[in-house]
This record gives structure tokens, sequence and C-alpha cells, in this order.
């Protein structure tokens, strides 16, 4: 484990602790952009923040204010289970009080009711998302853009897990172009209280802000007592690379 | 036999078609192998000097040509694939002219670089004599592999090597492939004095709690212990091979040189010459892309094509201690890698003081969004290729310039720079 502090340039509003889960086993395809893209983004809002990279068999950091965890790869996702068997329980209550999480590919599977190997194994998951994923032997690789709550969002998937909803649970968005979830019923990720669970790489914060601030937010007022105190921000760059990716993908409507 | 010589006709044939139309050069191979599905394994079958196979994730190029170098200024003849054509078939087709109808080819010794992939393809055909296994990234370009799975593949490459294996001591994924082959392994690696840089080489091997464990140099082995920026000896117990001053700059070339001549003693054996090898490398000139220079109205150009984090982490320290007026071209065709998350496995922190001139590219934004995420000023994002270079060109006349580029862009930028400044006609290198 180790801790890291970023003041902001003026005074601070307050320390937003965020937690990246297993950075050295579960960080594929530049998911650690997502941490660097939240701290950043934390600091320019004014706040401090106090990035914890947590590894198996460290203390966990049970008054942390947001999550992120990646993908990996089975290797990697073999050498947290322990530690994420341990954490397990607490980190399902801490979602459950609304602590915000964003879950990629690999850990958004965990995040999961289980997931089935092509041999038949049933990996049980830490059943925060009401999801369920299926091995495959179909790769779903490529380009992704998403309608979502907070408006188009582009990535990129590479997963051979097939996930399935459960009846009631929301999706992260709407597929316009790749897989999502499973190539077919056009969902992409889940979205649980303020968990979001997605399988998009990219990585996913850094061209789609406006999902950075959406969690930045639940975590500001949970780290201070006070509402979000954001500071006006314009984002050309990631507005732009955001726009042509979709008008590549979708075409313009 | 009569197969055989038809196989090679049409192949050749097919070469020669294939060349007139400009096209592809893995045609001709898959030709010939229609004919004569075993014309690999005869072809090679009368090199007695051995059969090297040279894999692992980055530098396969720049070491096998220095391996082929070393060889041939030894007084060997040797076969190789220099065009970069990674693949098979690809080494089948440049075979193709050299081939005599009988189907065999008369060199002394055959040396083929190969990605992981296609190495199990060749050893399937051909058991290498020996082979050089460099090191383990992640790349990109491999869209389905991860990397436990390119380690494993490296990993039966070195068992199915019939009589030797040369391995990056450092590399802990080559490390434990070498450890459980068969044959003798001779060790390469990076001496004590700079060992505080492997970070920049290797990539952690998440599947073990500790790295590998340092080992001491034996008969054979041999440690890369530079001078300076340029200048190196590679250190055997018992010679040193030095001082050695390469055309490329930078870590990672002297690391491949060290590989090289570490393969090249033990196939010569009582053969091999230290001021040999010194003079042969010397005068290797840099592959396609690794750090050529095209001089631009009197200023020089460097073209650093970047592949994957491991690489492009290596490139910006090699050019880091001369910073100079930079450009940054990324694009995500099928030969770039479409995915472009990569970026963010690599940190830019180098270029943050003297910033970056231009972003290029299809993916133009997106690299200048990741220079701002480290906080590296991006002067113009312009993503065409060719409004690119004359801006870059015309805003950074008189001094000396860089573009980092992947595959298709600088293969874009090539074509631009020879129709505007005189380039020299160029290879077909693949993105190896
Ligand atoms: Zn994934």
């Amino acid at each position: 484990m180790s801790t890291e502090l970023l003041a902001p340039d003026g005074p601070s509003k307050g320390t937003i602790t965020l937690v990246h889960l297993y950075p050295r086993e579960m960080s594929i395809y530049g998911d650690r952009g997502n941490t660097h893209a939240l701290a950043s983004r934390i600091r320019r809002h004014g706040y401090t923040a106090e990035v914890v990279l947590h590894d198996p068999g460290t203390p966990f950091r049970d008054d942390a204010h947001l999550f992120m965890g990646g993908g990996g790869q089975d290797s990697g996702q073999a050498r947290v289970e322990a530690d994420l068997e341990a954490i397990g329980p607490t980190l399902a209550s801490m979602a459950a009080d609304g602590v915000p999480m964003l879950v990629i590919c690999g850990m958004y599977q965990l995040f999961g009711n289980s997931f089935h190997t092509v041999t038949g194994q049933v990996l049980p998951g830490l059943g925060i998302l009401d999801v369920t994923t299926r091995g495959n032997d179909k790769r779903m690789v490529g380009p992704v853009c998403v309608d979502t709550e907070f408006g188009s969002v582009v990535g990129y998937e590479n997963h051979s897990g097939s996930t399935v909803l459960g009846a009631g649970q929301r999706p992260f968005g709407t597929v316009r172009a790749g897989y999502g979830n499973n190539g077919e019923d056009g969902t992409e990720g889940a979205r649980t209280l303020n968990v979001i669970g997605t399988y998009l790489h990219g990585p996913l914060l850094p061209a789609n802000p406006m999902v950075s601030d959406a969690l930045i937010a639940v975590a500001a007022e949970r780290a201070t007592g006070r509402p979000f105190e954001p500071e006006p921000m314009s984002d050309p760059l990631a507005d732009e690379a955001r726009s042509r990716q979709v008008r590549r993908l979708v075409g313009t409507r | 036999m009569l197969r055989t010589a038809a196989a090679v006709v049409a192949g050749k044939t097919a070469r020669v078609l294939a060349r007139r139309r400009g096209g592809g050069s893995a045609f001709p191979g898959l030709v010939a192998e229609r004919i004569d599905p075993r014309i690999l394994r005869h072809a090679l079958s009368d090199v007695r000097g051995g059969i090297v196979v040279v894999s692992g994730t980055n530098g396969k190029t720049t070491t096998t040509k220095m391996l082929v170098a070393l060889l041939r200024a030894h007084g060997r003849s040797v076969f190789t694939n220099p065009t970069g054509s990674n693949f098979t078939r690809g080494v089948l087709s440049e075979m193709l002219p050299q081939l005599p109808l009988g189907g065999r080819l008369r060199s002394d010794m055959a040396v083929v670089e190969l990605d992981e992939a296609h190495a199990m393809r060749f050893i399937a055909e051909v058991p290498p004599t020996h082979s050089l296994l460099l090191n383990v990234a992640r790349d990109q370009l491999d869209r389905f592999a991860e990397i436990d799975h390119t380690a494993d593949l490296l990993a039966r490459l070195g068992a199915a090597s019939t009589e030797g294996v040369v391995a990056n001591c450092d590399d802990p994924f080559i490390a434990r492939a070498a450890d459980a082959v068969d044959v003798p392994v001779r060790w390469f690696g990076l001496d004590a004095s700079i060992a505080d840089r492997l970070p920049e080489l290797t990539e952690h091997d998440a599947r073990f709690d500790d790295g590998p464990a340092p080992r001491d140099p034996g008969p054979g082995d041999a440690r890369l212990r530079p001078r300076d920026e340029r200048t190196f000896d590679v250190v055997f117990d018992d010679v040193v091979v030095g001082p050695v001053t390469l055309q490329q700059r930078g870590l990672a070339a002297m690391i491949n040189a060290t590989a090289a001549v570490t393969t090249a003693r033990l196939l010569l054996g009582e053969a091999f010459d230290a001021g040999t090898c010194v003079e042969a490398l010397a005068a290797v000139r840099p592959p396609f892309g690794r750090g050529e220079v095209v001089m631009v109205d009197g200023q020089p150009l460097e073209l650093v094509l970047v592949k994957n984090p491991a690489g492009f982490g290596v490139a910006l320290s090699t050019y880091g201690s001369t910073p100079v007026a930079t450009m940054v071209a990324i694009n995500d065709n099928d030969a770039d890698g479409r995915d472009v998350s990569w970026l963010y496995d690599v940190s830019f922190a180098s270029l943050r003081e003297r910033g970056v001139a231009l972003t290029s590219g299809v993916r133009a934004y997106d690299m200048a969004l990741r220079l701002h995420y480290d906080d590296v000023h991006t002067d113009r994002v312009v993503p065409d290729l060719d409004e690119a270079l004359d801006t870059f060109v015309a805003t950074h006349h008189d001094e000396p310039k860089r573009i980092f580029c992947t595959y298709t862009a600088m293969m874009a930028l090539r074509r631009t720079l020879a129709a505007r400044h005189g380039l020299a006609h160029f290879g077909e290198d693949g993105p190896a």
C-alpha cells in the first residue's frame, strides 16, 4: 500500500480519499489513467486528493470516499482473490451506503453475483451489482460509444466474458456502437446507487470528464459533509476527443 | 524433390508478380507452401551452423540486424528476414530468390526474427538450434494476448531449441522461461552499476511476488556496462567487447547489442573475436523508424516509432537528455493498435519542461489530452499529418526536431518527407 497527497494550488476545500484497488494486478490497458484523471480533477476542483494504492494483504481503508478498480489478466485476478474476499463485505456495505465506485472490466465482473467459466466452474462474486458473467469463446473487442445519463460516453472494450443484468438491474448505458455487456441486448455496464461497473477502457474517465465529476461530487460531499463546490472548468481537449470518436462511431445525428 | 522444385518455381514466380504489383510479402510464401507444405523445413535442412529464432516484444528488428552483422563480419553466410516480415510465410518469401531448385538454402546460418505467435508456427515446422529471448511487454498490437500468454509462448520457443538459449536475465518473464529449459542457457543483462535503470526496461511480473533473483554471470554470459550515452562495453568473464559506439542512441539499443554479442559468441565459439564485433556493431545502421534521422532544410528530424508502453517509455528516457522540438502522431488503425488506452501506461513527465509543439494523427486530441493529464503543454493540435508536418517544420525551422509516431502515422509522414525533402526510397518494414 502506498499513499500520495495531491494538494490544490489554492486553499483546500477538504481531503478526498481515493482508493485504487490492486493497481499492480488489476490495471490493464491504461486503467491507471482513471485514477490519474480523478486525482487531477479533484485537485482542479480545489480539493486535496489522497490517493491510496491498495495491494493484496495490506490494511484496507474503510474510511475512503471513492474507489476505482480495473481489469486484469487471469493471473492478476487469482492473486487478489483472497484479499477481495476479506474486504468484500466491507466494500459491499460501503457501496450500499452510497460510496461512489468505478469498476472496469475484470473488477466489474468480480463485483457481480458470479462468473461461470467456459469449463463450467462457478466463481462467486461480491454481489454488489446484480449481474452474472459467462466465459465465452467469442472475444468482444473494439471502440464503444454508449448513451448514458451523463451523455455520450466513449471508450474501448476488450473482454470475453458475456454479462447479463438481473431483472431489476439498471445498466450504465445503452450501446450505440460496440458490443457492451453481451453484444445482444444493447446494454452496457451496470449502475447501482453510486457504483458504476463497465467494460470501457480507453481509459474511461479522461475523455469523459462528466463521469469523473459525478463520482467526485458524491465523494466530496461524503468527505466534507458539505455540498460539492466545483470550480468552473472547460474541457476543450476531452470534448473534442470524445465528440470526434462519437462522430466516427455513430455519425452525426 | 520434384514437388519441392515446383513449389520453389511457383513461389519465385509469385514473388516476381507480387513485386510488379507492389503487393504484400507473404503471398509468394503462401503459394510455395501450398505446393510443398514442408518447403521451409527442406530449405533449412542444409543450414548447419545454426538456426536462430529471435523473439520478444521489443527490439527484435534491431537485435536481428546486429546479430546478422556480427556473424557476417566473422565470415559466415547468413540467411535472415531483413524486411521485418515477422511471420513464417514472410520468411519463406524472403528466402525464395536465394533458393536453388533443390530447395535447400546454401547458408552457414539462419537468423530469423519472429513475434511470439509466429515463432510457434515456425518451430512446428523447423526446430531451431538456438533461440534469443529478449523481453516480454504489453503490446497493444496484440489485442487478444495477455502478457502471461506471451510469456508462455516464449517459454515454448526456448523449450523447442535443440542446442542453446540466450536469455535476458533482467526480464522476470524471460528468466523464468529460460530457467526451465534443458539446453545450456547464456544470460545477458545490465551490469550491477546501472541496475537502477532496470524499471525503464522491464514489465513487472504480477504472477509472482518477487522479481528474478540476481544471478552471477557465468562463462559465456555478458553484462552491459555503459560509458556514456552512446558508448559501452559488453563484459564477459574473460573478455571485454568494447568500447562499442552504435549509430543508434540509448539503453535499449545497447541492450540489444549485448544480446546480439552474447548470441554471436555462443554460435561462433572459438572463432568469436571482440575487435571484429566492435567494428561490425559500429557499422549497423538503425532499422526503419528506430531513431532514423532525416535532414530537413539543414536540421535533423528524428523519427521514432512507438508501439507499446515499454517502448514509448524507453524512447522518452533515451531522448530525454537532449530535449528538442517534439511532435507526437497517434493513429489507431489495425497496424497501430486500435486501442489507445496504452498511452496512459506511459509517463510523459520528461516532456513537461519543454512542452510538445504538436500532436497529430487520428487520435491527435486524445494524445493532447493525455499530455494535459501529465501537465505537458501542447502548442497545437493538428489531426491532418501533412498539415501537421508542414506546421512543425515551419514553426521550428532552425532547430533539431523529433517525431514520436505510431506505425501508420510514420508511414504517412515518411511518404511526405520523401516527396518534399528528398528522403531516399524506403523499405517495407512491418510494424515489428
Ligand atoms: Zn477489458
